[in-house]
């Protein structure tokens, strides 16, 4: 079979692939969208977030990490499936402290511009309002881990392509969170720049650049002008991030 | 009056009124609207107690006793009750003092905050009883649709109302959907 001409299909899109893509990679390079938060184009998928959950015959798989293969027939934008996943961003949000309005991510939030995909209204579930640590010790660079949704690009960006190794995640089950790696835990005393990519690839509010927030009025931000379900907005979002940056 | 009018009654809780002024920068459509629906219990008649109506509108969360009492009767009168904004619909900037206890809250705003003369937490008995947490609406009683926002525009606010009164279910467009 020549490889160049394998593909498969997803919702009655006829999708084609190379050896060793994922469902992922391949969709989005055919221009079909698959809800995804913890994936990002060039780096090692995680398959953390699960939104990405896709059904192949009898089984669901994360379509971020399962390699395409040749006559798949895939479905993706299911009532239940689109369901699924907006239960799951619910429990992004109560899981968090996401309070939207005082937010400076608000606009150009990931999480945020996914509930409006998938039309979230409430929350749902209640509220965990769990308390977490803020970390403002670095001069550049702001951690809030309330808004963090534990989604991994900065501990892989960190490490794939910033050749650093800044954060990770520790704790299990509610107890898991965002952790430095530096002697005294602190931001400060790790060796993040604010040019590095794991500083800019945060989706939510969590990891923000310090002096730069508000540079874009609330309106005209990022989700205000795009829908997330556009494909190659992670080359928007980390322009428009390095812009600010300057 | 006319007795076909829809009665709405509103209120806001642990909240700044935003949703409010909000729902009155639908400016001239309040003329088209009036025409359908007529005002119990709300900031905009200034009437007390809420009686028997179609659409309660929520705003703020929930954060002390009387909050809760209001939520209460609100949910006892009315057919249909809507979150109104982010502190209803999850408990909103209020909800940032859960992070503390409320001993906490009190003692950095009435005992040790920048500037404070004469140094006591209030315990007048006029003054409703703080709750432990701020509390989303739909965490104390049902709640049947939610109009999110920061506030709610003023199209989100007629998309909504329009929709109740021609007793539809309200479903918001994805264009006018915000969070903040």
């Amino acid at each position: 079979m020549p490889t160049n001409h394998s593909s498969f299909s997803i919702d009655s899109h006829e999708v084609p692939f190379k050896n060793g893509q994922t469902i992922m990679d391949a969709a989005l390079a055919a221009g079909v969208y698959i809800p995804h938060l913890c994936h990002f184009p060039g780096i090692s998928p995680h398959g953390n977030c699960k939104l990405c959950t896709v059904r192949t015959g009898t089984r669901y798989v994360t379509a971020c990490t399962t390699p395409a293969k040749h006559g798949m027939i895939i479905e993706s934008e299911t009532k239940e499936l689109i369901e699924a996943r907006r239960a799951l961003t619910q429990m992004l949000f109560i899981e968090g402290n996401h309070i939207c309005p005082s937010c400076e991510k608000t606009g150009n939030c990931t999480l945020q511009a996914m509930a409006y995909h998938l039309g979230m209204q409430d929350n749902h579930f209640p509220q965990f309002f769990p308390y977490r640590e803020v970390d403002a010790s670095h001069p550049t660079i702001w951690l809030d881990r309330d808004r963090c949704i534990l989604c991994n690009l900065c501990v892989r960006a960190s490490r794939e392509i910033d050749g650093k190794n800044v954060f990770a995640i520790a704790g299990r089950g509610l107890d898991a969170q965002l952790i430095v790696n530096s002697s005294s835990g602190k931001l400060a005393d790790s060796d993040l720049s604010p040019t590095d990519l794991a500083a800019r690839i945060c989706p939510v509010g969590a990891i923000l650049i310090k002096e730069t927030g508000y540079r874009t009025p609330i309106g005209q931000r990022i989700f205000d002008r795009h829908t997330i379900s556009e494909i190659d907005l992670e080359a928007i979002i980390l322009a428009e991030t390095a812009s600010q940056n300057e | 009056m006319n007795d076909t009018k829809l009665k709405i009654a509103t209120t806001s809780l642990a909240g700044c009124f935003g949703c409010h002024m909000s729902f009155l920068d639908m400016d001239e459509r309040l003329e088209t609207l009036l025409e359908h629906v007529s005002f119990d219990r709300s900031p905009f008649t200034d009437i007390k107690t809420v009686g028997t109506c179609d659409i309660g509108l929520v705003e703020g969360g929930v954060c002390n006793e009387e909050n809760a009492q209001v939520l209460r009767q609100f949910r006892a009168n009315c057919r249909i009750l809507v979150a109104v904004g982010a502190c209803a619909i999850n408990g909103g900037v209020p909800a940032m003092r859960n992070h503390f206890s409320l001993q906490e809250c009190l003692e950095e705003v009435y005992l040790n905050g920048t500037g404070i003369v004469n140094p006591q937490i209030p315990a007048d008995a006029e003054l409703p009883l703080l709750l432990d947490k701020v509390y989303p609406v739909g965490e104390v009683v049902k709640i049947d649709f939610y109009l999110p926002g920061c506030p709610p525009s003023a199209n989100a606010f007629y998309h909504l109302l329009q929709a109740l009164i021609q007793g539809k279910t309200p479903e918001l467009p994805k264009e006018i959907l915000h969070y903040d």
